[in-house]
């Protein structure tokens, strides 16, 4: 009996030790960042690299599901892609004329094309976010291979997330759908500015919600496509955020709000493009010269 | 004796590790209605009804703190959460014996519920999300349904190697009496 009351009062201490432990963790890590570099060291050698094992395994069988898929699909698909090729070259001729008078135009201002071309690295994604509440992942790119936090994450032709934390060999991204997401973007055709934020309730329909738009003469519409804007001071501007899909007026008068379908498709994300260059990198040049 | 701890260690360790690996790769696609399970929870109750409330509490700290490294905003949040549910399921030990199956799920849907509420108070009520029944049907619910269909896969695996550690524990010890 002695011996039971012993181990009881034993647990009570190892618990009461971990969660104070965990406690002065949380405040350590809540000041400073530091912290938490123990730890990050410990995921190197543990799971980070049986992660990117096992996302190479999954990768193949991805690979070989979709070797099954029929024949007619494809055929189908082909010829889908076929008439978008040809109505993509003709929209490409019209907009390589408009591009030789863009540069002639700008020749004539001297303006400097400097977010025309950003320099970009590849990476896998190698796992998610294990609960259900955020949308984050890992990549299997960190410091070693020069990525560094802040900088902006691609998926195919749009705007993803950012790296928010750094190890030696990996890098988490907050995906732009999160919760706690906030992007400054832009309409393209009219240059209205407003404001992109993730919205969990929005995440199962794929759709994030911009507002504060201002209400003036410039219409917006369905299907217009939303950057990220100028004023921005951690997004490069001119990346494409998504779509609009619904736009209306809000109560006050003076703002639009509504919903954007992203142009990156979040539930299988496999392959991102991380952006080496980051905008405090690029104001701060600009700045120099 | 030692090289059975050792074992039991190593054994332990590698269940939380394979439950966390699947957890981040392979059931992202798994997902269903973009919902995954909580494999973690399963294995922190688990060890915690099973074996003590100190094994519970160890693997619970392990779990938490794996999930705090790659994926939290903070240290030692979930590792926190985690330990609680590791102690309180493993206050149940005296309550629980082998064959009974109604028990290990009852505290696995109870540890998993009361995780979902405590993660929305803490993440999402303080920023002043008041939208409870909103999480509650799209998150906390599916993923309370999704985690107990996986329960009846992965709870007999953890059983049975915890049956198989304790025969050999058992036939260790009489050798010395």
């Amino acid at each position: 009996m002695k011996k039971k009351n012993q181990a009881s009062a034993f647990n009570r201490y190892l618990l009461l030790g971990l969660a104070v432990f965990c406690i002065i963790m949380m405040l350590l890590s809540s000041f400073s960042e530091r912290a938490a570099g123990p730890f990050k060291v410990l995921a190197n050698v543990t799971v980070i690299p049986l992660q990117q094992g096992i996302n190479y395994i999954g990768s193949w069988m991805g690979d070989m599901t979709d070797n099954f898929e029929t024949m007619q699909q494809l055929r189908a698909e082909n010829e889908k892609l076929q008439e978008q090729v040809d109505s993509l070259m003709t929209e490409n001729n019209y907009l390589q004329e408009e591009r030789y008078e863009l540069e002639r135009l700008q020749e004539l201002y001297q303006l400097d094309s400097n977010y025309a071309e950003y320099e970009k690295t590849a990476a896998h994604v190698i796992g998610s976010d294990s609960g259900n509440w955020f949308s984050t992942f890992t990549i299997d790119k960190g410091s070693q291979d020069g990525i560094a936090v802040d900088m902006n994450v691609m998926a195919g032709s749009g705007l993803a997330g950012i790296v928010v934390e750094v190890g030696p060999t990996w890098a988490r991204v907050r995906s732009i759908i999160d919760d706690s997401s906030n992007v400054s973007g832009m309409v393209l055709s009219t240059s209205d500015r407003c404001i992109v934020s993730g919205d969990l309730s929005l995440m199962s329909d794929g759709q994030i919600r911009f507002e504060q738009m201002e209400n003036n003469e410039n219409q917006v519409s369905v299907g217009d496509q939303i950057v990220t804007s100028y004023i921005s001071d951690k997004y490069l501007q001119g990346i494409l955020i998504g779509y609009v899909s619904e736009v209306t007026v809000d109560s006050n008068n003076l703002t639009r709000s509504g919903y954007i379908t992203p142009a990156v498709d979040f539930k299988n994300i496999q392959e991102v493009l991380v952006i080496t260059t980051t905008k405090a990198q690029l104001t701060g040049e600009s700045e120099g010269q | 004796m030692k090289t059975l701890k050792f074992k039991r260690f190593f054994v332990t360790a590698l269940i939380v590790i394979i439950a966390y690996l699947l957890q981040c790769t392979v059931f992202q696609s798994l997902q269903l209605a973009g919902i995954k399970p909580n494999l973690l929870i399963i294995v922190t109750a688990a060890f915690g009804f099973m074996r003590g409330s100190r094994e519970g509490m160890l693997v619970g700290f392990a779990c938490g703190i794996l999930t705090d490294i790659q994926f939290g905003s903070i240290i030692g949040l979930y590792a926190l959460i985690y330990l609680a549910a590791g102690y309180v399921n493993g206050l149940f030990e005296r309550l629980y014996f082998d064959e009974d199956i109604k028990l290990p799920i009852l505290l696995i849907t109870v540890s998993e519920f009361l995780y979902g509420v405590i993660i929305y108070f803490l993440m999402f009520l303080l920023r002043s999300d008041f939208n409870f029944l909103f999480y509650l049907n799209e998150i906390i619910v599916p993923e309370l349904i999704y985690t107990i269909g996986i329960t009846l896969i992965l709870y007999p695996l953890i059983l049975l190697i915890n049956h198989k550690l304790e025969a050999e524990e058992k036939r260790s010890a009489s050798k010395f009496v």
